[in-house]
């Protein structure tokens, strides 16, 4: 297999990058391309931007902030977050992003995963899950940032997507979004069971165990980390050298 | 070999051509970005980048007259620069959809990156993320390539593709990667054409810096 990706997710409301902390709302952490170049030059294998609000009047600065990440880091940049079409998807693409990112709208309209594989490729369409347990073993498909219920099943709408031409999943737990709880490392090996393309873990993780956890036991392709970069409890280096001890690839900087 | 940094992009319409252009530019290129043929022509260095699928790639290649062009300047000497489905369309074709003819400029064809490890367990299809450059048993060195002298070791870079050629003659290869036990072709070079089945643009220093290589080749 290829080595296991680490990648920190970046929030952005507006101009700002911010955290939600479940429960509590939103906090400004801060220029969003500062922490992007940080996180380049720390080694990061990608980088994720979620526009978080998604508002039509936000969208200049969006496309603004991917444009100026592009033009300093030379990793992969994915971008989610208010994309309706493929004239949506064309316009963050030619910004600088190399996929994008998609939940809300192709609940809304499959359809959108295949045309946005058939216009961009595969690659370039990330279907993004957010999930949330209904029962024990069962979790359901969310929208608008885990306030709307769809009433899809994960697992069966990840397997639909993927054939409609999603080329990886990004899944994200609702229920430890901004907990710094550990990841749903049930739902994250459900999921990777159930599909042929990489799924990138994302929403909990507050310790070095818990990345260690999605890797093995939940067998993520990709890690997904926010809170414990941006308030500096952890560094990538320190995420990479854990891997490393524990026998999981990553890329040797 | 010449002593301009001068670096000619062939646009055919592809998304990823910016953050190609933004890469070399990083590198150090005097870049030139076109979408017409002639200026391939008189290029010192071509750079066809791409990205998605061959088929739709080589239908905007021949309508855009770029099928003849990349031919004609591969017969030049001048060095020519494959990214991705850029490098795929140099072959003789793709079992992508079906077959899909290519460029014919390179022995060899196009495949699907197997399913299975070795060990016959399912692995991910696309291929995304970093893999090691690899040495093929058919060259000894990396010297004399884009890959000397900022390459001392393995190095990752970034892949993400579903399908890899397979050069006809095992000299053409210039880097391999391992996926599942299977050693695929991460990198050609025959003669002046030198392309790479991963995204130098997107690997960060160690891209920029075969990036770098190639402008001063």
């Amino acid at each position: 297999m290829s080595n296991l990706r680490i990648i920190p997710r970046l929030d952005i409301k507006g101009k700002n990058l911010i955290k939600g902390v479940q429960l509590e709302g939103l906090r400004v952490m801060g220029d969003p391309n500062e922490f992007a170049l940080r996180y380049y030059e720390a080694g990061a294998d990608e980088l994720v931007f979620m526009d978080i609000v998604a508002s039509l009047y936000g969208r200049n600065n969006l496309s603004d902030i991917i444009s100026r990440a592009a033009d300093q880091v030379f990793i992969p940049i994915t971008v989610g977050g208010g994309i309706r079409s493929t004239d949506d998807a064309r316009h963050i693409l030619r910004s600088g992003a190399d996929k994008v990112a998609i939940n809300t709208a192709a609940v809304a309209r499959p359809a959108l995963i295949s045309e946005i594989a058939h216009h961009f490729g595969s690659q370039a369409m990330v279907l993004s899950i957010e999930a949330k347990q209904v029962a024990p073993g069962r979790w359901e498909v969310f929208t608008d940032n885990g306030r709307e219920r769809t009433g899809l099943d994960v697992l069966e709408w990840a397997v639909q997507g993927v054939s409609l031409g999603a080329g990886e999943i990004l899944l994200t737990s609702v229920d430890r979004e901004g907990t710094r709880k550990g990841f749903d490392v049930d739902l994250i090996r459900k999921v990777s069971d159930a599909v042929t393309v990489p799924v990138i873990a994302s929403g909990g993780m507050g310790t070095l165990d818990h990345f260690v956890a999605a890797a093995t036991t939940g067998r993520a392709d990709a890690v997904s980390m926010a809170h414990v970069l941006h308030y500096k409890t952890l560094a990538l280096g320190e995420i990479r050298a854990r891997a490393l001890s524990e026998g999981l690839g990553v890329r040797q900087i | 070999m010449t002593t301009s940094r001068s670096v000619t992009l062939l646009d055919y319409g592809m998304c990823n051509m910016l953050n190609v252009a933004r890469a070399f530019e990083r590198a150090g290129a005097d870049l030139k970005v076109t979408d017409d043929p002639r200026d391939a022509a008189v290029a010192d260095r071509l750079v066809v980048p791409g990205v998605g699928a061959f088929a739709d790639s080589m239908v905007e290649v021949t309508r855009r007259g770029h099928g003849d062009a990349i031919r004609a300047f591969a017969e030049t000497g001048r060095p020519l620069f494959g990214i991705c489905v850029g490098m795929q369309i140099l072959f003789e074709g793709s079992e992508e959809f079906g077959d899909s003819p290519g460029l014919g400029v390179i022995a060899g064809r196009v495949m699907a990156v197997p399913a299975q490890t070795t060990a016959g367990v399912p692995q991910r299809v696309p291929h995304i993320g970093w893999n090691e450059l690899l040495i093929p048993p058919s060259r000894n060195t990396w010297d004399g390539t884009i890959m000397q002298s900022h390459v001392s070791k393995a190095p990752a870079v970034y892949f993400v593709h579903s399908f890899v050629p397979h050069p006809a003659d095992p000299r053409d290869r210039l880097a391999d990667f391992d996926y599942g036990g299977h050693r695929l072709c991460a990198a050609i070079k025959r003669d002046n054409i030198t392309a790479t089945q991963f995204h130098p643009e997107r690997s960060g220093d160690v891209g920029l810096a075969l990036l770098g290589s190639f402008i001063g080749s």
